[in-house]
């Protein structure tokens, strides 16, 4: 399969090249954006739509290709979303596990640096998100969460559009190899 | 089995991480509470950082502002600029300190007039997730913060804590689905409860449908909740929409505004009176009669209420006092009185007996000696109907 004359899917897991990252940038990076999250909405609330801590997470798993530091990555940036709301410990980091899971799992097979690539998992990924956590909330704690369809593909829009450009800025701190 | 653990290794540790986090909320559904550690860890971990980026950005918004608005001006006024700089500079500093002093003022005059005990508090993040509608203040357990304490503004009731941390407490705002308190309109003081439900404006239930509200009463904190103390404002009614059995009423809090930075976090509240409605405290004007009125309602005698009805009754019974008849007490068939000798002129009959006559010129006899002499009736709305404005009963 190929996109304007590069290939999309790898034939091996080898041929993806896994990107490295200094370990501040992994400390600072999803610290930054859980302060992100939870700072900047109050002065601009149009800005209340992003979920960063997912867009940090997504990028992280798909660019290292590992599937257990993906899952812990999402983990842990999760439930810290979750310990900074009145969420059930656990919540958000269910759902932020199973992104960073299956992001670096789709990282393995497919060349993620490509702009449309990214575009498309973003909106996926976003919206996988939002329905797990609508399912979570139903399922675990029976409460009457309503999941307008309509917001939802917005919002998963605005974050693709978003995240594709923080990941071009969070590609700056790969190390070169 | 290590090979079947190095095969499947991802999805072991996947599975073994969900059910973790599952078990978390399993604990925290089961006992209705959490893992506390791991909140006091994030919240202290953020919080500092939060509190700097809300100091900096304090201090240097309305800098940067005008900062830009300088590289904006004419090229003309640059040398000028350039020389008036530092004063400026001084001057925009000394105005981000004054109205950050005038916020401070505010909140402190409030703290001195209400008899509720207060801790003054700046919000410094928001909760996590992006429909959230709590928000983390910089005061916690070390000042005296206490999970469930109320905090207002002086604008009306802002949210409850939620948790308190050693550092930063987290305030469950009264748009969160969550919330839920007992409120009472100003003027009906008909209850209810208020609830938020994820949008900027709130709900009341319980109000039964047979109870009045209307748009645009206020709605006061009532005290029965034991959180906030009765008489906070706490929003205005937008809108009524009857229903069965209780009616749907949306209200917009007044609280609660956008970049909002300053709240009171109440330690001691103490319950207040709800203010009157200013419409029912408010004296009346009631405008003297046309100048060639003809009226002879004003000549009549007035009973204790003062109704028409009321003098015609007192009339009929002056015209029956004359012809020294008793109303009630005839035999059926006996002489009715002559009401065709209805006196129709002042002073005469049953006139003679009622109070001399308004005219134009003069100055009726008014119960309430405050008003000014200029209006002929002055009462209020809120008393009885006793007529205070009208002429005195003999």
């Amino acid at each position: 399969m190929s996109h304007g004359g590069t290939r999309i899917l790898l034939s091996s897991q080898r041929e993806g090249q896994v990107s490295r990252f200094r370990a501040w940038v992994l400390l600072a990076i999803p610290l930054a954006a859980i302060l992100f999250q939870v700072y900047v909405p109050l002065f601009f609330q149009f800005l209340g739509f992003l979920e960063m801590p997912l867009l940090v997470v997504m990028y992280f798993a798909l660019m290292r290709r590992n599937p257990i530091s993906g899952l812990l990555l999402g983990a842990g940036v999760g439930l810290a979303q979750d310990a900074l709301s009145k969420n059930p410990l656990g919540m958000f980091g269910i759902v932020n596990t199973l992104v960073g899971y299956f992001a670096a799992s789709v990282g393995m097979r497919i060349d993620v640096d490509q702009g449309v690539i990214r575009l498309l998992l973003s909106f996926f990924f976003c919206l996988f998100h939002q329905l797990m956590y609508w399912v979570l909330v139903r399922a675990l704690l029976d409460q009457p969460l309503a999941f307008d369809v309509q917001r939802t593909l917005l919002k998963a829009v605005l974050n693709a559009v978003v995240g594709v450009s923080v990941f071009h800025f969070l590609d700056k701190l790969r190390e070169t190899v | 089995m290590e090979a079947f653990l190095n095969r499947y290794r991802s999805i072991s540790v996947l599975l073994l991480v969900i059910l973790g986090q599952l078990l978390l909320i399993a604990y925290r559904v089961k006992n209705k509470q959490d893992v506390p550690l791991i909140r006091v860890w994030a919240v202290t971990a953020v919080s500092p950082a939060a509190r700097v980026l809300e100091g900096l950005r304090g201090g240097s918004s309305g800098f940067l502002h005008s900062y830009i608005v300088l590289h904006d001006a004419d090229t003309e006024n640059r040398r000028l600029r350039e020389e008036n700089g530092q004063l400026k500079l001084e001057n925009i500093f000394l105005k981000n300190e004054l109205n950050r002093a005038d916020r401070a003022k505010a909140l402190q005059l409030f703290q001195a007039r209400t008899a509720s005990k207060a801790v003054a508090a700046s919000i410094i993040m928001m909760g996590a997730g992006s429909s959230s509608r709590e928000v983390f203040v910089d005061r916690g357990s070390t000042s005296g913060i206490m999970r469930g304490m109320a905090v207002v503004t002086p604008d009306g009731i802002v949210g409850i804590v939620r948790a308190a941390y050693p550092t930063a407490s987290e305030v469950l705002l009264i748009t969160d689905a969550d919330f839920a308190a007992g409120v009472v309109t100003q003027k009906t003081q008909v209850r209810g409860t208020l609830k938020g439900d994820g949008t900027p404006t709130c709900r009341v239930d319980y109000v039964p449908a047979e109870d009045k509200v209307e748009a645009g009463d206020w709605f006061y904190t009532s005290g029965e909740d034991r959180v906030f103390p009765s008489g906070f404002p706490v929003g205005v009614i937008k809108s009524v929409r009857p229903a069965q059995p209780f009616q749907e009423i949306l209200v917009e809090p007044v609280g609660l505004k956008a970049g909002q930075e300053d709240v009171l976090i109440l330690t001691e509240g103490v319950h207040q009176e709800i203010p009157d409605t200013p419409v029912t405290n408010q004296p009346i004007y009631i405008a003297p009669p046309p100048p060639n009125s003809n009226t002879t309602v004003t000549d009549l005698p007035t009973g204790a209420t003062g109704t028409e009805a009321d003098r015609l009754r007192a009339l009929y019974k002056s015209v029956g006092d004359a012809q020294n008849h008793t109303f009630g007490q005839g035999e059926p068939g006996s002489k009715p009185p002559d009401f065709s000798k209805l006196p129709v002129k002042p002073g005469t009959g049953a006139a003679a007996t009622s109070p001399q006559p308004l005219t134009p010129n003069s100055q009726p006899p008014v119960s309430n000696p405050q008003p000014p002499p200029q209006p002929p009736t002055v009462r209020r709305s809120n008393q009885a109907a006793g007529a205070p404005g009208g002429p005195p009963k003999e």
